[in-house]
């Protein structure tokens, strides 16, 4: 019973992947960029959340949402006013631009917050838990992150799916010039997507600091378990990030019971590396061609 | 007054001048056609018009209004519609969707999913369908459809018949003079002249660059077009 509880561990585990992991999905979907910065971004949600917790009389609650709020602004902001100009030309320009991006926030976060680790405290919520068989116990933080990611990708797949705005981002996708001559204007396009992909990952990252301990380093962790997520789940599917996200998260918390607790991420990385080599478009890629 | 007029216009891709000084104006109703061999400026001066390629120097009036710093989202709202060389229709939306896209930016007005569909009937059965998985004269038409559903007064229409069946060709020729009846003026470029000269009220032929002959199909003789086709 004990591995069937591992199991189910690494599976809600996987929901809080797959959101770290949508916003990166979306961003590479509709413009092919890739944003190294991502895991560092939804950190410095987190700390945007404990910053606002401390200063103002905020709850958790709040100060989070409000977080998440700042970060789909400056999504817009950042691409419109910064990435806008990097892509298209030159496939290299975008990903050293957000390298060091990740880089100045790694270091302004140490500046202001420190390098020690922190917190955020969200109540008797985070340890309560639900039990499902006599063996089996679920705690209902996991199992909320869980529906909260499963939420998340639905709603954002019904968006692409069934909005004009939505219908626009995936006609962007498709041929960007094609989709300026029907009178969408790209530009604003890319904006509004790094501007939901951060508030996504936001939300991941202030979940994550609920339910761990976060510092200023761990954004590229965070990124290369995204990156997993995604490959894994196929480039381009939505819904492929979640199941990428249970895979990962199974590999770890099984392979941390198999070898012992240092393992479980070292394990992670090589059913990732499987994948890769067997099925290297991942298991929901989306290949259209014209 | 003219709905487009084009004045001394350069455009450059990179160091490489693709038009030299072009200048034309098309009559509001007009169906206004570009001949000419391949790399010959006629899809550059499309783009340009819709607004992907911007001149160096030179004007473009649109409906007496000057338009250069105009950027292609823009012009469709103010009724100017390109269906790009290649039909570059959206491959992973459905028939029904790239319609529906087609209306993102555009004007009010008659055109709408279902008069597109009665317009091109072959489309209907198909409405639910990847655009990927259709054949290229029902792509064709869907592009063009699309560019209907902004309602445009200036349609654009790039290579429209390049790789289609004849059958095909008579069709989308046969949708084109229903669109002057209902008053679009229409600029189509062709590589094949038999066909766009039984359509158009007025010719010009490109020739590297530079309109090298220009007049009504009736006034120029088959000796004139070629001459100015191949530069001889």
């Amino acid at each position: 019973m004990d591995w069937v509880n591992v199991a189910v561990q690494g599976v809600l585990l996987g929901g809080l992947f797959a959101l770290f992991a949508t916003g990166l999905a979306l961003v590479f979907g509709v413009m092919r960029l890739v944003n190294l910065a991502h895991g560092d971004l939804g950190i410095l949600a987190a700390f945007v959340a404990l910053f606002l917790l401390d200063s103002f009389s905020l709850g958790v609650f709040w100060a989070s949402l409000a977080s998440i709020a700042i970060m789909f602004c400056v999504g817009y902001v950042l691409q419109r006013g910064l990435l806008n100009y990097t892509i298209g030309t030159d496939d290299t320009r975008p990903i050293l631009v957000t390298f060091g991006l990740s880089i100045i926030i790694q270091n302004a976060l140490i500046m202001q917050f420190s390098a020690d680790s922190q917190g955020l405290d969200a109540g008797a919520i985070e340890n309560a838990s639900v039990r499902i068989t006599d063996q089996l116990a679920v705690g209902w933080y996991p199992l909320i992150v869980f529906g909260v990611a499963v939420a998340v990708i639905a709603a954002l797949q019904l968006f692409l799916n069934r909005t004009t705005l939505g219908r626009a981002f995936r006609a962007t996708s498709d041929d960007q010039e094609a989709a300026e001559l029907m009178g969408i204007n790209n530009r604003h396009i890319y904006s509004l997507a790094m501007a939901i992909a951060l508030a996504i990952v936001a939300l991941a990252g202030i979940l994550l600091a609920v339910r761990t301990t976060f510092d200023p380093s761990q954004g590229p962790f965070r990124l290369i378990f995204a990156f997993e997520a995604v490959i894994m789940g196929g480039m381009g599917s939505i819904w492929g990030t979640l199941i990428g996200g249970i895979i990962l998260g199974v590999s770890q918390t099984l392979g941390a019971q198999a070898f012992g607790a240092g393992w479980g991420i070292f394990v992670g990385h090589v059913v990732f590396l499987a994948v890769l080599a067997f099925k290297p478009s991942g298991f929901f890629a989306k290949t259209v061609t014209a | 007054m003219s709905i487009l007029e084009v004045k001394d216009v350069d455009v450059f891709y990179g160091d490489f001048q693709a038009l030299f000084s072009v200048s034309f104006s098309v009559e509001e109703g007009q169906t206004f056609a570009f001949i000419g061999a391949n790399g010959g400026g006629k899809s550059t001066l499309l783009k340009t018009l819709a607004g992907l390629l911007r001149p160096t120097s030179g004007e473009v009036l649109f409906q007496g209004e000057a338009i250069n710093n105009v950027p292609a989202h823009t012009r469709v709202g103010m009724g100017i519609a390109l269906v790009p060389e290649g039909r570059r229709v959206f491959p992973s939306l459905t028939v029904h969707e790239n319609l529906l896209i087609g209306a993102y930016g555009g004007r009010k007005g008659e055109w709408n999913v279902e008069s597109v569909l009665e317009l091109f009937p072959l489309l209907r059965p198909l409405i639910k369908r990847q655009a990927s998985s259709l054949s290229g004269g029902e792509q064709q038409a869907l592009a063009i459809g699309r560019a209907l559903m902004s309602n445009p007064h200036l349609i654009l229409l790039d290579e429209v018949s390049l790789g289609l069946a004849p059958v095909v060709i008579k069709r989308i020729y046969e949708a084109m003079g229903h669109l002057v009846q209902k008053g679009t003026t229409i600029l189509v470029v062709e590589q094949d002249v038999q066909h766009v000269l039984t359509v158009a009220d007025y010719v010009a032929c490109f020739l590297e660059g530079r309109i090298s002959l220009e007049g009504q199909p009736g006034d120029l003789s088959s000796e004139q077009i070629t001459a100015a086709y191949f530069g001889m």
